[in-house]
């Protein structure tokens, strides 16, 4: 690859354990609503899962809350950091799981940092076995727009030009796409959005840190932001976004990813050709042949 | 289950982990605690009974 890496997942992964020690109360709200959510899923879809893999999620939230769906027979954790239940670490991107032995794989909130997203489906969706399941959350969307908006005004104002500062966004309509290129049968992509209030942006920006979800592109300024940039984005932040009583508002997009192993017993599209049936009768209407031109 | 001691890798993990690069079948080193990849060459270690399954960690083979 020619592409320079987007991601330090080194610096990720600094950032991850300082968020560990941090330990702020509350930072994992996010992740507790996205586990939640994926456990609520999984329990509704009718069949059991033997083998499953939780991958890349961030902290054991979904590992703790998963086997109450009674769906899962046994769990293993795989993530890039080692520790609080982790049974192998490994990236999402090199995947070091056999062909066709899993039954299932979670994963909230940890893909989005995964250099080669399609390279990593499709790494899940062979590991899968046939009528196995993806379920995934990733943040993507609008996350983080009105804070990415606040700091590149106050860093234009200050220096004439901005550096990202926030990581691109998966965006819902590539995702479905990605998961059917993938080779997933029946993908679903659909997106849940979380507004967030802050007391200020200051706030938003400890609990992000708390989170270990500060800024690892590799292209990010080598230049921090200075107390005056962030005090000014801050001040932005609070003109633009606030609510009537001052707290200001931080949206989250959650997009949700759910696809299958291919299995015959799933529905598909019938072959072209193969109708029983002709529409036209079904229409009540009369059928006219190809290079005849409807009448007048 | 019981005869596995604090620092022994869970087999059923071990059943369904391979090479991530070679995405082959791993040869399970007990004493020097290593999944050794033929084909990528490398051993990755095991560190308290977690296999580490990340090239960059791993130990090339001459």
């Amino acid at each position: 690859m020619t592409r320079p890496p987007l991601f330090d997942l080194a610096l990720l992964d600094r950032r991850r354990l300082r968020a560990r020690r941090l330990a702020v109360a509350g930072a994992d709200v996010l992740l507790r609503a996205a586990a939640d959510e994926l456990a609520a899923r999984l329990y509704a879809v009718s069949r059991d899962f033997p083998v499953a893999v939780d991958l890349a999620t961030p902290e054991p939230v979904l590992a703790a809350m998963l086997p109450r769906t009674g769906k899962v027979g046994v769990l293993h954790r795989i993530d890039r950091l080692a520790g609080l239940g982790v049974a192998a670490v490994a990236d999402a991107g090199a995947l070091p799981l056999r062909d066709a032995s899993i039954d299932l794989v979670v994963s909230a909130l940890g893909l989005q940092w995964t250099e080669d997203l399609p390279g990593a489906l499709i790494q899940i969706r062979r590991a899968l076995r046939p009528d196995g399941l993806l379920l995934a959350a990733v943040i993507g969307g609008e996350t983080l727009s009105e804070l990415r908006r606040a700091l590149a005004e106050a860093e234009i104002e200050a220096r004439g030009g901005a550096s990202p500062r926030v990581s691109p966004a998966a965006e819902l309509r590539d995702m479905a796409g990605l998961l059917q290129r993938a080779g997933f049968a029946l993908p679903v992509a659909d997106q849940e959005r979380l507004t967030l209030r802050y007391d200020d942006a200051a706030a938003l920006m400890r609990d992000l840190r708390a989170m270990g979800a500060t800024n690892v592109l590799t292209e990010r300024a080598r230049v921090p932001l200075t107390r005056g940039i962030v005090a000014r984005a801050a001040a932005i932040y609070a003109d633009r976004f606030a609510d009537p009583d001052g707290r200001v508002r931080a949206t989250f997009d959650i997009v949700w990813l759910s696809g299958w192993a291919p299995h015959e017993s799933q529905q598909k599209p019938l072959r072209p050709g193969s109708a029983k049936a002709r529409l036209a009768d079904a229409l009540g209407v009369t059928e006219f042949g190809a290079g005849e031109k409807a009448g007048r | 289950m019981a005869e596995r001691g604090p620092h022994e890798v869970d087999p059923r993990l071990l059943e369904i982990l391979v090479c991530p690069l070679t995405k082959e079948t791993l040869e399970y080193d007990r004493d020097r605690q290593e999944l050794v990849s033929r084909g990528a060459r490398l051993a990755y270690p095991i560190r308290d009974g977690i296999p580490i399954m990340l090239p960059d960690e791993a130990r090339p083979l001459e």
